[in-house]
C-alpha cells in the first residue's frame, strides 16, 4: 500500500494547482522597490489573510492578483494560470465602500451592476438579487441609495455585489477597517460563513492581527522596504470560530504573541 | 383660503416684505422730494408700464423672441460641447491635441462675433442663436471634460473587475458618475445664454427684451425700461429654481441634495 501511495501522491498532488500563486515576484514603482521576491501559494478554498505594516505592500500585492497591476519581474498565477489581467472569476471587496458604490444606484442597482457584467438574463436578476440580499442581511432595504444606508450595510452590498459574479477567488482590501468594533465583529463572522458557503478561496489584507488569526487557515506576515515574506503561521483553531471562545483560545493567544511579536521585530 | 394656504403664504411673504418695502419708500420719497431724472421713474409707473405691457402683449412677443433664440442657440452649442467635453474626457490623446485650439478660442467674447454672425446671417433669430450657441459651447465642454475626468477612479476599478467593456463602462459608470455636474454645467451655460441672448439685442439684433429695453432708453421712457428690467429678473429667477427643482427631483435622494 504505501509504495503505491508514494508513487500517487506526487501525481495527485500536480494536479490541484493552487488558487493563488507568487513565484519570485518583484515590484518597482520608478526607483522605488515596492515587493521584492515575493513566492507564496494559496491552496483552493483557503483562508489567507496578510498582516504587515504599512508601506510593506499589502494592497499592492492584491492589486498583482486582480491583474490591475503587473509585475516588474516573477509571475503571480490564478487557478494555475498566468494573470493577464482583470478576471470576473476575481472579486475584490474594497476597504472604501463609499467609493466603491455607484451612487446613483440603490443597493440593488449596485448588486445587478455584476449580474450584468456576467449576463444574467434579466428575469432571474431579481429572484439572485432578493437572494444575495437576504445572505448579507439586507432584505428590505434593497430600495435605498448607498447614502441612505450606514457604513456596515453599505459594505454588505459591495460584499453583495462581489458575491453575484460568482468568484472562484475573492480578495479583500482590510474591508473592515473603517467600520466600529462592534459592527466589524458582526461582519467578520458573515464573511467567514458566506466564503465558506461559496467554497472561494479568499485573500484578506488587514492589519490588524486578532482578526488574521481569527478569520484565517494561514496568516502571511509581510515587512516593509521593500515588501517581502516574512513568516507563514498556521492557524489550527477549530471552526466555526466564535467571538468569545476562539478569542480566548490559548492557541489565539500564542499565535497573536508570535505575530505581535514579529511585528514588533519588523517595525 | 384653507390653512394650508395661509400657512404657504406667510412663509413666503417676509422675503417679499423687504423688496415692496423698499419700493414703497422710494415711491414716497420721490414724490417728496419731486426729484426730477431722465434714468428714474416712480414705482407705481413702472408697475403700470409692466401692467400695459402684458395687456398688448408686447412683453410677451419679446419673451419669445429672447427664450427663442436661446432654445435653438443652447441645444446646439451645448450638445456640441458635451459631446466633445465627454470625447477630451475620455481621451488624453484628444485632449493634448484640442489644449491650444481650445485655449486660442475660448477667450474670444462672444459678443465679438456680433458683426461676423450680421454677415452670416444678418440680422433676426439665426444669428443670435449662433451667438449664443458660440457662448455656451466653451463652458459646456470644459465643464463637461472636467466632470468626466472627476469620476472617482475606484468606480472605473469595479468596472475593470467586472470584466465591462470599453463602451459599457462609459455608458454604466462613467456618464452616469458625471451627469450632476453636467447639470450644474447646464444651469451654468443657460445663465450665460440668457445674458448673451439680451446683450446681443442691446448692441444690434432688433429683436427680443434686449431689444425692448434700448428702444425704451432711447425713446426716454424709463419705466418701459425698468418694467422690462424687472420681468428678467423675474425670468432668470424663475430658471434658475425650475432647474434646481429639477436637480433635487432627479438626483436628490441618489446624489445627495446640491446647494442653491
Amino acid at each position: 500500500m504505501s509504495h503505491i501511495n508514494a508513487r500517487l501522491a506526487p501525481v495527485a498532488k500536480a494536479r490541484i494547482e493552487p488558487a493563488i500563486a507568487f513565484d519570485a515576484v518583484r515590484l518597482d514603482f520608478g526607483a522605488k522597490r515596492i515587493v521584492d521576491g515575493l513566492s507564496f501559494s494559496v491552496a483552493p478554498g483557503e483562508f489567507a489573510c496578510v498582516v504587515g505594516p504599512s508601506g510593506c505592500g499589502k494592497t499592492t500585492l492584491l492589486r498583482l492578483v486582480t491583474g490591475l497591476l503587473a509585475p516588474s519581474q516573477g509571475e503571480v498565477r490564478r487557478l494555475g494560470v498566468p494573470v493577464a489581467g482583470p478576471s470576473r472569476d476575481v472579486a475584490i471587496v474594497f476597504q472604501d465602500y463609499g467609493r466603491a458604490l455607484l451612487p446613483w444606484r440603490t443597493a440593488t442597482g449596485n448588486i445587478a451592476l455584476a449580474l450584468e457584467a456576467i449576463g444574467t438574463p434579466r428575469r432571474e436578476r431579481a429572484e439572485r438579487i432578493a437572494a444575495l440580499l437576504d445572505k448579507v442581511g439586507l432584505s428590505g432595504h434593497g430600495d435605498k441609495y448607498p447614502a441612505q444606508l450606514s457604513g456596515g450595510m453599505q459594505q454588505r452590498v459591495q460584499i453583495a455585489r462581489c458575491l453575484a459574479q460568482g468568484p472562484r477567488i475573492l480578495l479583500m482590501d482590510e474591508p473592515f477597517g473603517a467600520l466600529d468594533a462592534l459592527t466589524r465583529q458582526v461582519l467578520q463572522d458573515e464573511i467567514a460563513g458566506l466564503v465558506r458557503e461559496s467554497g472561494a478561496t479568499a485573500l484578506f489584507v488587514t492589519h490588524d492581527l486578532d482578526e488574521a488569526i481569527y478569520l484565517g487557515d494561514r496568516v502571511f506576515a509581510l515587512e516593509a522596504n521593500p515588501g517581502r515574506l516574512a513568516e507563514v503561521i498556521d492557524v489550527g483553531l477549530p471552526r466555526p470560530r466564535d467571538q468569545l471562545q476562539t478569542r480566548e483560545h490559548p492557541e489565539f493567544l500564542r499565535l497573536r504573541h508570535v505575530l505581535f511579536n514579529h511585528v514588533q521585530k519588523t517595525h | 383660503m384653507s390653512r394650508r394656504h395661509i400657512d404657504l403664504l406667510l412663509s413666503v411673504l417676509p422675503a417679499w416684505l423687504v423688496p415692496l418695502g423698499l419700493l414703497g419708500g422710494i415711491e414716497i420719497a420721490m414724490r417728496i422730494t419731486a426729484i426730477q431724472s431722465d434714468g428714474l421713474a416712480l414705482p407705481s409707473q413702472v408697475a403700470a408700464a409692466l401692467l400695459a405691457a402684458i395687456a398688448d402683449g408686447e412683453i410677451f412677443l419679446r419673451t419669445a423672441e429672447t427664450i427663442g433664440a436661446i432654445a435653438v442657440g443652447v441645444p446646439i452649442g451645448g450638445i456640441l460641447g458635451l459631446l466633445l467635453g465627454v470625447w477630451l474626457g475620455l481621451s488624453p490623446r484628444a485632449a493634448q491635441l484640442a489644449s491650444l485650439p481650445v485655449e486660442l478660442f475660448r477667450p474670444i467674447p462672444p459678443v465679438a462675433i456680433i458683426p461676423l454672425m450680421m454677415l452670416i446671417y444678418g440680422l433676426g433669430i439665426r444669428m443670435e442663436a449662433a451667438i449664443i450657441a458660440f457662448a455656451c459651447f466653451w463652458p459646456m465642454l470644459l465643464l463637461t471634460r472636467d466632470a468626466v475626468l472627476g469620476v472617482e477612479p475606484r468606480l472605473i476599478e469595479v468596472a475593470r473587475m467586472l470584466g465591462l467593456s470599453r463602451r459599457k463602462q462609459i455608458t454604466k459608470i462613467a456618464f452616469p458618475a458625471a451627469i450632476p455636474r453636467i447639470f450644474t454645467a447646464v444651469r451654468l451655460t443657460l445663465g450665460i445664454a440668457l445674458i448673451v441672448a439680451v446683450t446681443t439685442e442691446i448692441a444690434a439684433n432688433p429683436i427680443g427684451l434686449g431689444y425692448a429695453i434700448i428702444s425704451a432708453g432711447l425713446s426716454l421712457r424709463p419705466e418701459v425700461m425698468y418694467a422690462f428690467l424687472i420681468w428678467l429678473a423675474i425670468l432668470g429667477w424663475l430658471l434658475n429654481a425650475g432647474l434646481i427643482a429639477l436637480h433635487h427631483r432627479l438626483f436628490g435622494a441618489a446624489y445627495g441634495e446640491v446647494a442653491a
